[in-house]
């Protein structure tokens, strides 16, 4: 089976993050870049496919910053090809629609059973990319995968619903998946066979033009407002304990 | 048994039916569960030669192979003490089928060295276990803690995962100037290279605003490298990850050339170790003190008028000491301080306890409390507060937050930890 996993770069949290000048996106210059933690799951998915059978695993992300280092990872973790899509301005701000489309146009040409995506990411938290990019390439889509079974020429899914409920369904391949969760927690890479891989291995790179802007404008964007916080309570503890007591009957959480 | 209290049996591997024929009248015993079957001599052809194999074909890993169970490691490993452990008893171990490159055990020695001490046969675990976790880790093998703290390592160029661009915040508290190098490249006498603890940890801060105050008072001309500098990541390559440890050295050195600086002088003895003993085997010579040799022979021109009316005990670090055999820099300034009496602890020196902080264990707590009976850093501290000491004073970055907490759980709370360099800014007045 053939399995594509799309990856994407977030602004690492490590550093707090600042609104630009013009107020329409974080301030990119200091920030650093890691992959996306759903996408990492989804990867880990993959490998743990190619562990029980033949998968080939192609990663493919966009070119942003340090990206090569997640696609490097990859190669090193067993990923057999790493893509890196190029054409777009690295630096600024990918909309979803956009990376849709762009991954929907290398994905045209190149020939896949399924594409794995993280359900979601801090620029995606409506986990649209995988339902956009199967409504482009024509394609069956799942959102939520906590695993997935082969079954010929297609692929059993199980999705999480509500409550605790999990949907087992089966889909035709080809498919796409928002992962949501693999079934371990993703392996580690060596930094010595991270290294091996950026001397031994490529990353081949892909120029894709995917035409203008698909989304819309950003007028503004800003920090949320600070609401509530926490009250620290002094004096002794005998007074705080009262005080707790207190708050705790008042909430109606104890019967007095 | 050892003072520190229960012991885990150890898994016995012995054939369950034996038979015994005498070498004279050919007669054959059934000794199968008998007791007394250890008396004969052992069957070698028990166990295959298998598990040193694999180990010794890895550089480092030769030496495992040469022990002949004297046992003289077992009664100073400071991890047998509080546990079932010993590289002897590893030895054994791995004779009677265990896959080191899979047990708990390989992650639990902390490189202190104290077993090369005392080994007849220069069985070297400080090279054995790196090399066996090195192919353990390239296998994906690594407990999860470990993994993390190496990402991090990756990542940031620091163990704590803390932002590099705040490197050097410490700087602001310090109530003395602080060069930064990228700000003002001119050429420096003295190279100060913070390392992770004092750069990020509260208490590791506070020991690196003290050392600088110290500087000052002495009129060391100093500067440090801010957001520049990574660490050296020598407990991350005796972890096993040589690789993360060969990069980090490929960006430090690039740094590094970029400045005109004499010494290089860190606290962390760990950095110390590697800069004065690794860097050297890929080329890179760098002259390199740990901050009490700098300070020691400087100790006269420090105003040290404040008195200390103290107690206090000194704890030599591993890395320091016994991998590099000083003992007198941090005595020396310990003794210049007015008012304090040095209490020697039972094990120093040579024979140093470890805090159990070295050779990744300062990030394997949780890992290491499912087969330690208590911490290594909670058994040093019991032997300090026995001394009736005040104060446990020490040297390396790591041990205050690791005394300091063991201080607390074990009840001790009256023993302050305090690292040299904030003794000595306490003295001057």
């Amino acid at each position: 089976m053939k399995i594509v996993v799309a990856m994407r770069q977030l602004a690492d949290l490590v550093e707090e993050l600042e609104v630009n000048a013009d107020g329409t996106d974080i301030d990119r210059d200091f920030v650093k870049f890691v992959s996306n933690e759903w996408d990492e799951a989804a990867l880990e998915e993959a490998l743990c496919h190619k562990d029980d059978g033949d998968a080939e695993i192609t990663v493919v992300a966009l070119d942003e910053p340090d990206v090569d280092q997640t696609l490097y990872t990859a190669l090193a973790k067993g990923a057999d090809r790493a893509v890196k899509l190029t054409g777009h301005d690295p630096e600024g701000w990918i909309r979803t629609g956009d990376r849709a489309a762009i991954l929907a146009s290398w994905l045209e040409r190149d020939d896949f059973d399924l594409v794995l995506t993280g359900v979601q990411a801090a620029d995606d938290l409506d986990g649209q990319l995988a339902g956009v990019l199967a409504e482009r390439l024509g394609v069956r889509h799942a959102a939520v995968v906590v695993g997935f079974h082969d079954a010929d020429s297609a692929v059993q899914v199980e999705q999480e619903l509500g409550g605790g409920t999990v949907a087992v369904s089966s889909l035709e391949l080809p498919a796409v998946l928002g992962i949501q969760a693999a079934r371990q927690t993703p392996r580690y890479a060596s930094i010595t066979r991270i290294r091996q891989a950026q001397q031994t291995q490529t990353i081949q790179e892909v120029e894709i033009s995917a035409g203008g802007s698909l989304g819309g404008t950003v007028r503004k964007i800003s920090p949320p407002k600070k609401r509530g916080g926490a009250e620290m309570l002094e004096g002794s503890a005998s007074e705080v304990a009262e005080r707790i007591a207190e708050l705790i009957r008042s909430k109606g959480l104890a019967r007095s | 048994m050892p003072v520190a209290g229960k012991k885990q049996l150890p898994d016995v591997v012995e054939l369950e039916s034996a038979i015994v024929k005498s070498p004279i009248s050919g007669r054959e015993w059934d000794v199968s569960g008998s007791f007394s079957r250890m008396l004969n001599p052992r069957v070698l052809t028990d166990y295959t030669y298998a598990g040193f194999a694999k180990i010794a074909s890895l550089t480092g890993g030769e030496s495992l192979q040469n022990c002949y169970g004297c046992g003289k490691c077992v009664p100073v490993c400071p991890v047998d003490l509080v546990g079932e452990y010993g590289p002897r008893k590893i030895h054994r171990r791995v004779q009677t089928g265990l896959d080191l490159f899979k047990a708990d055990e390989l992650w639990m020695c902390t490189t202190c060295a104290n077993c090369l001490r005392v080994c007849p046969k220069q069985v070297n675990m400080v090279e054995v276990m790196p090399a066996v976790r090195e192919a353990a880790v390239a296998a994906g093998d690594i407990p999860e803690e470990l993994q993390v703290v190496m990402e991090k390592t990756f990542r940031y160029g620091n163990a704590l995962g803390e932002n590099p661009r705040k490197r050097h915040a410490w700087t602001k508290g310090a109530g003395v100037p602080v060069r930064v190098l990228s700000g003002d490249p001119g050429p420096v006498d003295v190279l100060f290279y913070v390392e992770d603890y004092w750069s990020y940890h509260p208490r590791g801060q506070q020991a690196a605003q003290a050392f600088a105050r110290l500087l000052s008072h002495a009129g060391v001309d100093f500067a440090i490298l801010g957001a520049e500098e990574k660490t050296v990541g020598d407990s991350q390559r005796l972890a096993g990850e040589k690789g993360l440890f060969e990069a980090l050295m490929e960006e430090v050195v690039q740094v590094l050339d970029k400045y005109d600086f004499r010494r290089i002088v860190t606290p962390d003895p760990h950095g110390f170790n590697a800069l004065v003993k690794e860097y050297p085997k890929y080329g890179h010579n760098y002259e390199v003190l740990h901050y009490t040799q700098l300070l020691a022979p400087l100790v006269g021109n420090l105003p040290l008028t404040n008195r200390i009316d103290a107690k206090v005990t000194f704890h030599d670090p591993c890395y320091l000491g016994r991998h590099n055999g000083e003992y007198d820099a941090p005595r020396t300034l310990i003794n210049a301080i007015p008012g304090v009496e040095l209490i020697e602890m039972g094990r120093c020196k040579g024979n140093s306890y470890c805090c159990g902080g070295g050779g990744g264990g300062m990030w394997l707590d949780g890992f290491n409390a499912n087969h330690l009976t208590e911490r290594l850093s909670e058994r040093r501290v019991r032997e300090a507060a026995e001394t009736g000491a005040d104060i446990l004073a020490v040297c390396c970055p790591y041990e205050v937050s690791r005394f300091e907490d063991a201080a607390k759980s074990t009840g001790n709370e009256r023993l302050k930890v305090m690292d040299i360099s904030e003794l000595l800014d306490m003295a001057i007045g």
